[in-house]
């Protein structure tokens, strides 16, 4: 049976793009490490950031470590992944969304206090969206041990 | 009822056919809009940490959704056109274009413009931006190849194989924000899970996405006829159509 040229065609795209996705995938694989955009705490602790360059801590700011110095200005809180916790000290304005027990991302470098010294501090929300009364109850539900309460189920 | 499918894919038959076609989308277009924008800004609840400001989803994200659909329709318009040698296929690809690079610069300004006060930047490098970014490049990419190349149908086929290639950027955009961790968060609605927002806000943003499909049908079909017209202007038909014998 003859291949029809339109089929001939179609099999070229089919297997040219499964080739190019293999390919793709290949390449992000080896970029993995390159690919992210923040280091967490416990990275950080390992020794899996890079040293000497700056780089980013991601992840929440822990409660209670927020103090504000004598300057006013400048800022120390720790960074948390639950496991490991980064000092951070920071001089400058914080986002609005910056709060304690709440998702940050700074970036820059560790100084020789050991402490990370931050030159620019952004705020990672998450992705759940409801009205404050409903915040609130989730948070009550949460407190009175019923952990999973999920939205709008 | 059998419908003869392939009597729509001839250019003469499908222009007026489109004609009918773009007042309905466009109405849609509007009255979803409408209502979208209605439940968005007044009846939806302020957000619990970022205030009114968030409202701003309403615009992003179904912008950022039809940046990714687009592109995928325009490849597998370009690659039916270069599979069946359809030239009404290409066409369409063609005609999407346009519409999907507005969608992706919609969805990435509205997200600079969102980013700015939440996060506390208009923009960084993390792989969610900065692949949607690699999109708009693709198709401002695939626009000007086809319009560099004077011969229609090798225009075509160039296009369309740069419309293939790109595609393997929409999953990356897609899984960008699960496979790697970026400052942007993680989707809200996403397949095979319950939405983590609650219902009112929920359906304004899908009327919203609603709206926005309707609008890019009905502009896709305007812009065929224009491409059809254009493309078409040595066949008798047309010819009678603008009443010039020439």
């Amino acid at each position: 049976m003859a291949v029809k040229a339109r089929h001939k065609r179609f099999i070229l795209i089919a297997v040219g793009l499964v080739l190019l996705g293999l390919a793709a995938m290949l390449i992000l694989n080896a970029f993995k490490s390159n690919m992210v955009f923040f280091y967490t705490p416990t990275q950080v602790v390992n020794g899996e950031a890079p040293k000497g360059t700056g780089f980013r801590v991601g992840g929440l700011v822990l409660a209670g470590s927020l103090k504000r110095l004598d300057d006013g200005l400048t800022v120390r809180f720790e960074i948390t992944d639950t496991a490991k916790t980064i000092p951070v000290i920071y001089k400058g304005i914080l986002p609005d969304l910056f709060k304690e027990g709440k998702g940050v991302v700074a970036q820059g470098k560790v100084d020789a206090d050991g402490l990370f010294a931050a030159s620019e501090v952004l705020a990672k929300h998450d992705e759940n969206y409801m009205p404050p009364e409903a915040a609130e109850a989730l948070k009550r539900a949460k407190e009175q041990g019923s952990a999973s309460l999920e939205l709008s189920k | 009822m059998h419908i003869n499918w392939f009597k729509y894919s001839s250019p003469q038959t499908f222009y007026p056919l489109a004609g009918k076609m773009i007042p309905w989308f466009a109405w849609l277009a509007v009255v979803f809009a409408i209502a979208g924008l209605y439940i968005g800004f007044a009846i939806a609840p302020t957000d619990f940490q970022q205030g009114e400001a968030y409202r701003i989803i309403f615009l992003h994200v179904p912008a950022a959704w039809m940046s990714m659909v687009i592109y995928i329709v325009m490849a597998g318009w370009a690659a039916l056109g270069l599979v069946l040698n359809a030239r009404l296929s290409a066409m369409m690809a063609q005609a999407l274009a346009p519409t999907g690079a507005i969608f992706t610069f919609i969805a990435l300004v509205t997200g600079s413009l969102w980013g700015k006060p939440m996060w506390g930047t208009w923009w960084v490098w993390d792989a969610r931006l900065t692949s949607e970014l690699i999109l708009l490049f693709l198709y401002l990419g695939f626009i000007a190849l086809q319009s560099s190349i004077d011969d229609a149908r090798r225009a075509d086929r160039a296009g369309a194989l740069l419309a293939l290639v790109g595609v393997v950027n929409v999953p990356i955009i897609y899984f960008s924000v699960k496979w790697w961790n970026t400052l942007h968060q993680g989707s809200t609605i996403s397949m095979g899970a319950a939405p983590k927002m609650v219902t009112t806000m929920l359906t304004g943003m899908l009327l919203m996405a609603l709206a926005f499909w309707m609008y890019t049908i009905a502009v896709a079909l305007m812009r065929v006829r224009c491409i059809i017209l254009e493309r078409e202007r040595s066949a008798e038909w047309v010819k009678q159509l603008s009443g010039a014998d020439l």
